[in-house]
């Protein structure tokens, strides 16, 4: 320190005329000069930052209401309290997996978009979450994040993904047998025909309770594929909605308008065995071919009812954190992959040229070579992200819907809460604000050590 | 923490920001000869895999702000029963009502121009503060300078939560609260740790020589502030302003605490429309991009100076 001083400002003292009188009057004049520049900066740094510190320590130990002394109490309060408990925890998720990611995925990042001649472009696209609002990101994720498959375009891909590897027999959750006793359910949530039936016969199931929304678009009219004859040995017939709109369907018959369910399972069950499946057409048609002889009970297994795959319910309880993260890396990535791929470019391309001469691969070159010269960076990123993540407040707040912003809360949310959202006990409010001051200290001290070391 | 790396360099450096800086050129490998087509296949063969995969990053980053960018161009009734995706199948039911029907709303017009009230003053007021005091701690000599300037060098991670019971308390007595100059106070206050540290590292890199020649000509040091260091300082001072505006500009907590309804920012007046998502997306989705709008135009225009100041600025 003392060398910046002498570096700094060896004029004023050499060129100042001798004599005590007028040196002194310079130096005052200095120092009122100084004074000058610095007073509105120290009145409002002394006021509105280190005052409120002082003042916050000191509320922290007093009760609610701010009259009573109550020592320690509010700090041990913090770890008991459930929702301050879950908060805390729900911090440390955020500090323990958000730098992580942050890191890695903008290492990998720059590493590849290196290889690319589009690089500035990319970067810029991934770099414009950093310029809005974590209120607007929020809003952004709520959309993306919305349960409902036909809203929210993440679980719109999560159930096409879903569906494409797991086949798409459509369900009809709430439908059911028009005639309950001629085709009773089963233990299993599953429908059989109470009467048996042959290859050679046609056998029409009617279902009801279908609400239109959930009709697939493609159903057609079944009256016609219900009134083909089987053929020998075939034993066939159609799956319908058992309702006419509008009214004047005859129950138990298919009407002219009344359609055919598409997608169902039809089982030809025989001594409890499933010996046969068919599919319904768009007309509701199933056909079983060339069936040995004998009487079969046919079955409409449990799967035609299940609920269709809805996707993920990322704004639930249990996600809700992970989603929010999945967010804040939306907005930081781009920071992250911008740092390290400006620390890539001043790496010494000899170093790497070299090791390519020598044969190694792009693998080896990444591990033996980049990481290492780039751990500054990295570190750099990750305890910046470590000392954001601890503050994180507007993200949460927008994302998680009212019922879950408890599961989601972290320290800043519940500090928030605790003093000026309901909450109003000022007292646990500044001891938890203490306590995520205490969190940054560590990152205080290194700005410290870094700024003395780069003076001296 | 990245500020000594990022802030500390010196004048030519700065200008050029890590995003535009082109990675050195990975000069297109002189091919070497001995490999074979075998092992230049390879190659084009994993460009193509990683092109494909930033494409794909790419695609992943733009999809959820597009989502609601079309979102906001859409009815309600459209919204509430169909996701966004099925416009591109109708371009012709988009249209810009949403946006006309928000400019209609009184409240939200304010909300504008009270983030524009709090953002201009609150950017302006960081940058002269943290100028003069910056050339200060650079070049004025004081007893006790270097204590001082590292008590502001630990201030730059004090997060703005410990600020907000007492401050709001002062604000009170002061009759203060509720009031755009006092989000704006609150603003340049815990602005001015990192703007002074900025500024103070920039200031310190001009030579010398350029302060004594002026001091022997006998300037004063508000002249050779105003005359020499401003001037010089420029680079680092537009970084501060963008990055500063923008903090300000994108605030919802600091204003969530200390405006009331007729000086709250958009940030705030979106917030209430949260808490019933799902209904009014009509208002919610335009309303974002309102208030994103000037955020991306500050980015495109000034992205080199942007970028640095983010990168300088990421201890806060």
């Amino acid at each position: 320190m003392s060398a910046t001083v002498r570096k700094v400002l060896p004029a004023n003292a050499g060129s100042t005329p001798s004599g005590p009188t007028p040196r002194s009057r310079a130096a005052r004049r200095r120092k009122l000069v100084s004074l000058g520049f610095l007073l509105p900066a120290l009145l409002l740094l002394g006021s509105l930052v280190a005052y409120p510190i002082l003042f916050s320590v000191g509320r922290s130990f007093f009760d609610a209401s701010g009259d009573t002394f109550v020592g320690a109490d509010n700090y041990t309060e913090m770890f008991q309290d459930p929702a301050t408990t879950k908060a805390i925890r729900n911090s440390a998720i955020w500090v323990i997996v958000a730098p992580v990611l942050l890191t890695g995925l903008g290492l990998i990042l720059a590493v590849l978009s290196e290889k690319i001649r589009w690089a500035t472009a990319f970067k810029l696209l991934m770099f414009m979450p950093m310029a809005i609002s974590f209120l607007a990101a929020g809003i952004i994720f709520r959309v993306a994040y919305e349960a409902d498959p036909e809203r929210g375009v993440l679980n719109a891909m999560t159930v096409g993904v879903h569906d494409a590897f797991s086949g798409d027999t459509k369900g009809y959750p709430t439908a059911h047998p028009q005639n309950p006793r001629t085709i009773p359910a089963q233990k299993d949530g599953s429908y059989r025909t109470a009467k048996s039936v042959s290859p050679g016969d046609t056998a029409d199931l009617g279902l009801v309770g279908v609400p239109p929304k959930d009709i697939p678009k493609a159903a057609k009219p079944a009256a016609a594929a219900s009134s083909a004859p089987a053929a020998k040995g075939e034993l066939r017939g159609v799956v319908f909605i058992d309702f006419t709109l509008g009214g004047g369907g005859k129950p138990g018959r298919v009407d002219p308008t009344e359609r055919g369910l598409p997608g169902l399972a039809v089982e030809a069950v025989k001594g409890g065995e499933v010996v046969a499946t068919a599919t319904t057409g768009n007309d509701g048609t199933y056909r079983f071919e060339d069936l040995p002889s004998g009487d079969y009970h046919l079955q409409l297994p449990q799967k035609d009812f299940a609920e269709a795959y809805q996707g993920i319910s990322w704004l639930g309880p249990s996600l809700i954190t992970p989603a929010i993260i999945g967010a804040y890396l939306w907005i930081w990535t781009g920071f992250s992959m911008v740092l390290i791929g400006a620390g890539l470019a001043s790496l010494p391309r000899d170093a790497l040229e070299a090791a390519r001469m020598d044969g190694a691969n792009e693998w080896q070159i990444f591990r033996k070579i980049t990481v290492p010269l780039l751990s500054p960076v990295l570190g750099v990123v990750f305890v910046t992200t470590v000392i954001n993540v601890m503050k994180v407040f507007d993200l949460v707040y927008i994302i998680a819907p009212g019922p879950v912003q408890q599961d989601a809360s972290v320290l800043a949310t519940r500090m928030w809460l605790v003093s000026f959202g309901g909450g109003n006990n000022q007292g646990l409010g500044s001891a938890l604000g203490v306590l995520l001051l205490l969190l940054v200290v560590p990152a205080m001290a290194l700005n410290i050590r870094r700024f003395r070391r780069s003076q001296s | 923490m990245t500020l000594s790396d990022t802030a500390g360099r010196e004048p030519g450096a700065s200008a050029a920001a890590p995003a535009t800086a082109t990675p050195a050129k990975t000069s297109p490998a002189p091919r070497r000869a001995g490999r074979g087509p075998a092992a230049w296949l390879a190659k084009k063969l994993s460009n193509g895999l990683i092109q494909a995969f930033l494409l794909l990053i790419g695609l992943i980053w733009l999809t959820p702000a597009a989502g609601l960018f079309m979102s906001s161009l859409r009815s309600e009734e459209d919204n509430s029963t169909s996701g966004w995706w099925k416009a591109f199948t109708s371009p012709s039911s988009l249209s810009f009502d949403n946006y006309q029907e928000l400019l209609k709303q009184s409240d939200m017009v304010q909300a504008f121009w009270n983030t524009v009230a709090i953002s201009v003053p609150a950017t302006v007021l960081v940058v002269v503060i943290a100028a003069l005091a910056g050339y200060a701690f650079a070049w004025l000599d004081f007893p006790g300078r270097d204590w001082v300037f590292l008590v502001v060098v630990a201030m730059l991670v004090v997060p703005v939560q410990i600020g907000l019971l007492p401050v709001s308390k002062l604000f009170g007595s002061l009759g203060l609260f509720g009031s755009i100059p006092g989000v704006v106070l609150f603003h340049v206050a815990y602005g001015l740790p990192f703007a002074i540290f900025l500024l103070r590292n920039y200031f310190a890199e001009i030579p010398r020589e350029m302060l004594e020649a002026a001091r022997m000509d006998g300037g004063t040091e508000w002249r050779i502030f105003t005359r020499l260091v401003l001037p010089l300082g420029r680079p680092a001072i537009a970084s501060l302003t963008i990055f500063q505006f923008l903090w300000v500009w994108n605030d919802m907590l600091v204003a969530l605490i200390f405006a009331d309804n007729e000086s709250q920012p958009l940030t705030v007046a979106l917030q209430t429309q949260t808490r019933q998502f799902g209904s009014n997306i009509g208002v919610l989705a335009p309303g974002a991009f309102l208030s994103l709008i000037v955020p991306l135009v500050v980015f495109f225009a000034f992205q080199k100076h942007f970028v640095q100041g983010v990168m300088a600025g990421s201890v806060k």
